[in-house]
């Protein structure tokens, strides 16, 4: 009796010791996940977004207990590496984390190439990866099983575009046949998966394409494009190139006194258009992933104005929280969701749970189809009206109404 | 293709448009392949960061804007503070290389291209930035259409002009001038006549980086700049010095003029994708141009 007095004490000191280091996480396992990821290079700043987004669901989950599997606990852990915004050194990292460190679980990278390399490894090792940063299209056809993604993928990018003109002509009485489409895409791996989705909804739409330029990576100059537009007036003008394309056309727009009604634009966020651009920004239409004004829920963070809160209360350096900070929070979810239905660590088994995940969160809906995309969310289109951004499309989630025609500058 | 072709003769005001955008654009151009002609015709270094001389200018215009002056003050802070990155880079680095051959050169400054746009990048981050000059732009009505005019890439075009005409007089009328135009022709036979021509050869570098450093202020006004967007503008000052050939300023300004107005043609008629292709295109033409030419002249040793 007294033997086993003194084992209780030695317990219970040590309970109380690992108490007073961390209350909440006591006596829980720590399940790694792992992620190679940028935290220096081009893609630092959207690396680090992304990061942020990681570590504040993971913080959230373990905050409500961490995973529970049968009788055990575990907490979430990320180990991270840098990747330095190359494709080569992301894939050389992943297998480090699985082959020396033992990562059984991932987080994606940064950006759609980095995630590109990233697919084949966890495809050799047969362990899922839930990315929240990869748009290609190109990463979803390729047969992958252990990839699965968050975002919607690039070519529902500007698709909500296409259709928004076409219900505008209608309205308007015109034949879909007489809308005429101009285009611009960077003529890189994204903004050509853009294009192509751009181009199957202006086939089912059955609008005109009157103009339909690729844009070299290397360029910053659109105007001769625009000097096109200006000439054979189209009635909508789409345009993507990363944050060097929206900005150029923001720019080049103003200054060309370009008078399309209806102009969409990728990565407005991200170039800022609307401190840079004030004048031009008005009326011009971005797609998001994901805005704080959405009426999204989820059990987690409660609504995505909750989330938002959450973020810039973690993160006080944040005024805007950006979308890829939430997506990546959403990936963390979507981990959690899988630990806690396959009941099981055996990687093969958590697989088949994400495949299986039907969730509500304050991200939007989360379903993935055969291939791994996330097919239950959509992507919104905003418009810039006074200065901000506001919700236009689709009719389910929009807050406003859209301006149309844009009031040229 | 031929609808662009047509649109070109049924509006003729869009060939005005064309042209002055590319002439406009060319001007810049000229700057940043001026440099490039003389370091290259001096000291024989073909210098590759001169892309990343032309985003560190711009990058002085972009954090002046930010401060809430108006960006063109920039001008004369980013030439001094380039002259002085230009020297100190000769003095700590390029005077090592430049007896060397050629690879060695290619590779210090491809290096140092790297450098740059690394530090640039922890510096200022990744994020594609602009300058705001805040000019409007103008329309005209001209032959049936209007065209605009931003006022920016026109006093843009002026001051390139001004700075082209600054470095010919210099050149020609000033001591130094003299001795750099010396040096281009014999390096030994300067130094014999007793020029200094480790002195040229640094001041001929800063003075490069210093005439990027313009280019760059203008450049971060009229289209974007980011750390890793040097690269264009070395390709370009290449292509440029190529066609005309170092040590002939009216060659390399009427090559760079050529070349916006090409790169302007060539996207419209072929289509954005297609208007580098234009460009590099045409270059390859004046090399088999050349080629044929000397022909005549070489003599095989044998």
């Amino acid at each position: 009796m007294r033997h086993l007095n003194v084992w209780t004490l030695a317990a219970a000191t040590t309970v109380a010791m690992i108490g007073t280091s961390s209350a909440a996480y006591a006596a829980c396992d720590e399940i790694i996940l792992g992620s190679a990821i940028s935290f220096t290079g081009k893609y630092s700043t959207n690396g680090i977004h992304a990061k942020n987004g990681y570590d504040l669901a993971v913080k959230k989950i373990n905050d409500m207990g961490g995973v529970k599997i049968g009788d055990n606990c575990y907490n979430f852990k990320i180990k991270y590496y840098d990747d330095e915004s190359t494709p080569a050194r992301t894939a050389q990292l992943l297998e480090r984390l699985i082959k020396q460190d033992g990562v059984k679980y991932f987080l994606g990278p940064y950006s759609s190439a980095t995630t590109k390399a990233a697919a084949p490894v966890m495809e050799k090792y047969k362990i899922p990866m839930v990315e929240a940063e990869g748009a290609s299209r190109s990463l979803f056809n390729k047969g992958y099983k252990y990839l699965f993604a968050v975002l919607s993928t690039s070519e529902q990018y500007l698709a909500s575009s296409v259709a928004l003109a076409a219900e505008i002509a209608k309205k308007e009485g015109k034949k879909p046949g007489d809308v005429k489409v101009a285009m611009a895409f960077e003529n890189d791996p994204f903004s050509q998966d853009v294009r192509a989705g751009v181009l199957d909804d202006i086939k089912k739409h059955g609008l005109r394409v009157i103009i339909d330029d690729k844009i070299p990576r290397d360029l910053s100059d659109i105007s001769q494009t625009l000097t096109k537009v200006r000439a054979v007036k189209p009635d909508l003008l789409v345009v993507s190139g990363h944050s060097k394309g929206a900005a150029t056309a923001f720019r080049q727009i103003g200054e060309m006194k370009i008078g399309t009604p209806m102009i969409a634009i990728t990565h407005c966020e991200a170039a800022k258009v609307i401190s840079k651009f004030p004048k031009v920004a008005n009326g011009i239409l971005c797609p998001t992933q994901w805005a704080e004004t959405l009426s999204y829920k989820g059990p987690y963070f409660g609504t995505a104005a909750e989330y938002d809160k959450a973020f810039k209360a973690a993160y006080t350096e944040y005024k805007n929280v950006p979308y890829q900070s939430a997506q990546a929070s959403a990936a963390v979810l979507v981990w959690h969701d899988a630990f806690k239905r396959a009941q099981s660590l055996d990687p093969d088994k958590v697989r088949d749970a994400i495949a299986a995940t039907d969730m509500k969160t304050f991200y939007g809906n989360i379903r993935f189809s055969k291939a791994g995309n996330n097919i239950a969310k959509p992507m919104v289109l905003r418009q810039i009206q006074n200065g901000k951004y506001n919700v236009v499309a689709p009719s389910e989630w929009a807050s406003h109404k859209v301006e149309y025609p844009r009031k040229a500058q | 293709m031929l609808d662009n072709l047509n649109l070109l003769v049924i509006a003729p005001f869009l060939n005005v448009q064309l042209l002055l955008d590319g002439l406009f654009i060319g001007a810049i151009f000229a700057l940043a392949a001026y440099g490039l002609a003389l370091v290259w015709g001096v000291m024989n270094v073909k210098n590759l960061c001169q892309g990343e001389f032309v985003i560190m200018g711009g990058y002085f215009a972009w954090y002046i804007g930010d401060m809430g002056i108006h960006p063109m003050f920039a001008m004369p802070v980013a030439i001094v503070g380039m002259f002085a990155f230009g020297w100190a880079t000769y003095k700590i680095m390029i005077a090592r290389v430049v007896e060397k051959d050629m690879f060695t050169s290619l590779l210090a400054t491809f290096g140092l291209a790297i450098v740059i746009q690394q530090g640039l990048n922890l510096a200022f981050g990744p994020e594609v930035q602009v300058a705001d000059s805040g000019f409007p732009t103008r329309s005209f009505d001209l032959l049936g259409g209007s065209i605009t005019v931003a006022e920016i890439k026109f006093y843009s075009f002026l001051i390139c002009c001004f700075l082209a005409t600054a470095v010919v007089a210099f050149m020609k009328l000033s001591r130094m001038g003299q001795a750099i135009r010396a040096t281009a022709q014999d390096v030994r036979a300067a130094k014999v006549m007793g020029i200094d021509t480790e002195q040229v050869f640094a001041f001929t570098y800063a003075l490069n980086a210093a005439i990027c450093a313009a280019a760059g202020v203008l450049i971060s006004m009229i289209w974007v700049i980011q750390p890793f967007y040097g690269i264009t503008h070395s390709i370009r000052s290449f292509v440029i010095v190529t066609a005309a050939g170092f040590g002939n300023l009216a060659g390399v300004i009427m090559a760079a003029l050529g070349l916006g107005v090409a790169e302007q043609y060539g996207g419209f008629v072929f289509g954005a994708e297609m208007q580098q292709v234009t460009v590099v295109g045409m270059l390859l033409l004046v090399l088999i141009w050349r080629q044929v030419q000397m022909s005549r002249y070489r003599q095989a040793v044998q």
